[in-house]
């Protein structure tokens, strides 16, 4: 290849600077008689941003208290359904935030599940989910499972061996966690835990929805409010400022903690580990699992039978649900499109950093700037670049390719997440070889690349296309009765306290964003085509 | 040996972690030339600035009177044997053939013709469509030195290519490369731990030690002096390797 190795990384970064910075200084520039220092001042920012910092902390800890005991119960138990429970781990990463906070709200709300059976036991009703408390189920319904499976592949990477030698040595359950789980997750809990104090810092949805008032607002949502109701444009690039600066310098920190793993050595084998008998052992899992049942699979299995209810078919039969419908999907095709180029973009940079010129630090810090992305407010960008383009474009005309911009943007970390491995040991197997019979470029990507990274590129596709299917983030900025997508529809059933047509309209979105992921895994992937193996 | 050495390696020195090695080499046309030594001594690295794959810090490769130094691997009149992925897991055997041919895969007839012909040269007659998933390791390694064959290039470098491979059949690939070395005249040069594989094919022999060429020459002569120390605690206190 002849391309100097900086240059697509190059092209996708000044992209994503381009638009981040020009988003920020439009909307400086336009905001009349912006005086940093006189927001700053401003007593209702610090508490915005305390219980941002408060709620984030709270979440993260949350999280992963709870994820450690529940990956070692995946680690050492079988059990029926294990399998499913994992898929349903990763099922939470991809379903729509406000279809699961509607099965949130079936199972825990003032009418849910819960509170019926309290109130047919005789007990009182409890209201628990809104303000921090629901706000933390919430965000530990979406991170604690994806904790979890990164817990689970960690404690995975244990070589067998090592059980071989604790039963010799008669070690117990405490030691075993102490000297061998331990310092296995320790390589991985830094940059997890980091990432979930992002999603955490930065969540809309979960406390648009469950915060439930101005005392428990964050940062983002603050942005959110400044810009749809006050249009109070300062005060929107002040708070976005904040989160920027003290996110990222928090995220920064927690991965300097981060520690190098090393390759296990192991031949193979399997040896059964030590501490599966034992009544505390059992009875911790036990409650790790109960829990898991309570925080997830219920919420899953409520929305999965809600939509069977008496309003489906005068939901369905509404010309502006399948508007939404053709409009959600162009937006998640695009926007995963975009985000797809833009993430191979910056992979193929970090491989050459790595393979070709020996500087893998430089490789996981090109890396690693992607996900910085989510720290920025989406809103901000959006009206950042509205009101740069609104002299140049018709301003209707502005609002979906801004979505899918954005949209495309906060799904660009998932994207390089899951290309990145499978193209770094595609160049582990082959970099050499290509370079010694001369395949490069185009030949290269037809020959070696594609069959070699298809089913990757498919996964990240339909990763990317899938959450852009279901975010509910700038399109609550611009939507208007001409241009929604489903989670709008759902957000404004919800807030309207329409529960049935929100139902109809939560399966309908899950269905769609489960056909979307399939078609494209399936499709592009080359499922069912014969493997090499 | 002839006046002008089919590869000549000159001060090329190399830093990998704390690593520092500089290298010194001279290889006749037509010669095999074993590079022995201990694990993590440099020998594949050595291998790899020859084929291209490493820069080096300063020195030059010469090969067949050029310099190649700044040359890309597949510009190079080099190929290269790797201890596993030679081959392309998602290709047949003729397809992997055929990419050194032409790197697009598109293949005329005559071309077409040399792949099967390659490949019956090392015994794979009529294997063309098979995937490597398909066959067994030993054929897969003579699959890509069917390549190497196909690519004609004068110089032949091989990375343990056969070390995963049972004795016998390790024995049997390497006597297959010297016939194929002295049928085309091939220079080829060689990494090993094991001396007897230098015995076997190898005329020439230089022992890598901590990213040095310790010493070389002659492999026999070599191996029965024992020297330097270095050389004697990496044979082991056998009185002598020719009588294994």
């Amino acid at each position: 290849m002849s391309l100097p190795w900086w240059l697509p990384a190059g092209g996708a970064l000044a992209l994503v600077t381009g638009v981040v910075g020009g988003a920020l200084l439009a909307l400086a520039l336009a905001a009349p008689g912006l005086d940093l220092a006189d927001n700053l001042g401003d007593a209702y920012l610090w508490r915005v941003v305390w219980f941002t910092l408060l709620q984030a902390t709270l979440s993260t800890l949350l999280s992963v208290a709870l994820a450690i005991p529940v990956a070692r119960a995946l680690a050492r138990r079988r059990f029926p359904g294990r399998g499913l429970l994992l898929r349903l781990f990763s099922l939470s990463l991809v379903i729509p935030v406000i279809v699961a906070i509607f099965g949130i709200v079936a199972v825990h709300g003032r009418t849910g599940w819960v509170n019926d059976s309290l109130a047919l036991l005789g007990l009182g009703r409890i209201h628990y989910l809104y303000g921090l408390s629901g706000i933390l189920i919430g965000h530990a319904f979406f991170n604690m499972p994806f904790v979890a499976r990164i817990l689970l592949q960690a404690l995975e990477t244990v070589p067998p061996e090592t059980w071989r030698v604790a039963s010799q040595f008669g070690l117990k359950s405490r030691d075993l966690f102490r000297l061998i789980e331990w310092p296995a997750l320790r390589t991985v809990l830094p940059g997890v835990a980091g990432l979930v104090f992002m999603l955490c810092f930065t969540s809309f949805a979960v406390v648009l929805t469950l915060g439930g008032g101005p005392k428990a607002t964050t940062l983002e949502v603050a942005v959110y409010q400044a810009l749809r109701f006050d249009f109070d444009l300062g005060r929107a690039v002040t708070l976005a400022l904040v989160q920027l600066l003290l996110c990222g310098a928090i995220v920064l920190a927690v991965l300097q903690l981060a520690v190098p793993s090393t390759t296990p050595l192991t031949e193979g084998r399997l040896y059964d580990r030590p501490d599966r008998g034992g009544a505390v052992g059992l009875t911790v899992d036990g409650a790790a699992l109960v829990l898991t049942l309570f925080l997830v699979v219920l919420p899953l299995v409520a929305v999965a039978l809600a939509g069977f209810n008496p309003r489906a078919f005068e939901v369905l039969g509404r010309g502006a649900l399948w508007r939404a419908v053709g409009q959600s999907l162009t937006i998640a095709v695009s926007a995963g499109t975009l985000a797809l180029l833009l993430g191979a973009a910056l992979l193929v940079s970090s491989r050459r950093l790595r393979h070709r010129l020996g500087r893998p630090a430089a490789a996981g810090r090109l890396e690693l700037s992607a996900s910085l992305i989510l720290v920025v407010p989406p809103f901000v960008l959006a009206t950042g670049l509205f009101v740069l383009l609104r002299h140049v474009a018709d301003v209707f005309a502005l609002g979906m390719p801004l979505v899918i911009l954005v949209n495309a943007l906060m799904a660009l970390p998932f994207v390089v997440r899951f290309l990145g491995g499978p193209m770094m040991e595609e160049a582990q197997r082959h970099d050499r070889l290509c370079q010694s019979l001369g395949i490069a470029g185009w030949q290269r990507l037809r020959l070696i690349e594609w069959p070699g990274l298809r089913r990757a590129v498919a996964l990240a596709l339909a990763v990317a296309a899938t959450l852009s299917l279901g975010d509910l983030g700038v399109i609550a900025l611009f939507g208007s009765q001409d241009f929604a997508t489903l989670p709008l529809l759902l957000y404004q059933a919800m807030a309207g306290f329409r529960m049935a047509e929100a139902a109809v309209i939560a399966t309908l979105l899950s269905l769609l964003c489960l056909a979307l992921f399939l078609v494209i895994e399936g499709g592009l992937g080359g499922l069912g085509r014969r493997s090499d193996a | 040996m002839p006046d002008q050495p089919m590869l000549q390696v000159e001060g090329l020195s190399f830093r990998y972690e704390d690593m520092e090695m500089v290298f010194e080499l001279a290889l006749g046309r037509g010669q095999c030339l074993a590079l022995l030594g201990p694990s993590g001594a440099g020998k594949s690295t050595l291998l790899s600035l020859i084929a291209g794959f490493e820069r080096p810090l300063a020195g030059r490769v010469m090969i067949d009177g050029a310099d190649v130094t700044r040359w890309a691997p597949a510009a190079r009149p080099v190929t290269s044997l790797f201890q596993e992925h030679n081959l392309f897991a998602h290709l047949n055997a003729g397809e992997n053939v055929g990419l050194g041919l032409d790197p697009g895969l598109r293949l005329d007839a005559a071309q077409q013709q040399a792949v099967r012909e390659a490949l019956a040269r090392v015994g794979l007659e009529g294997l063309e469509k098979r995937r490597p998933a398909q066959l067994s390791g030993g054929q897969r390694q003579r699959v890509a030195l069917a390549r190497s064959l196909a690519r004609e290039k004068p110089l032949l470098l091989l990375d343990e290519p056969f070390s995963a491979l049972d004795p016998g059949l390790r024995l049997e690939m390497l006597d297959l490369v010297r016939q194929l070395q002295d049928e085309r005249g091939l220079t080829v040069v060689m990494v090993s731990h094991n001396p007897q594989d230098a015995l076997r094919i190898a005329g020439q022999t230089a022992f890598v030690h901590d990213g040095r060429v310790l010493a070389a020459g002659p492999t026999r002569q070599l191996l029965e002096a024992r020297e330097p120390a270095e050389l004697r605690a990496f044979l082991g206190p056998s009185p002598s390797p020719s009588a294994a």
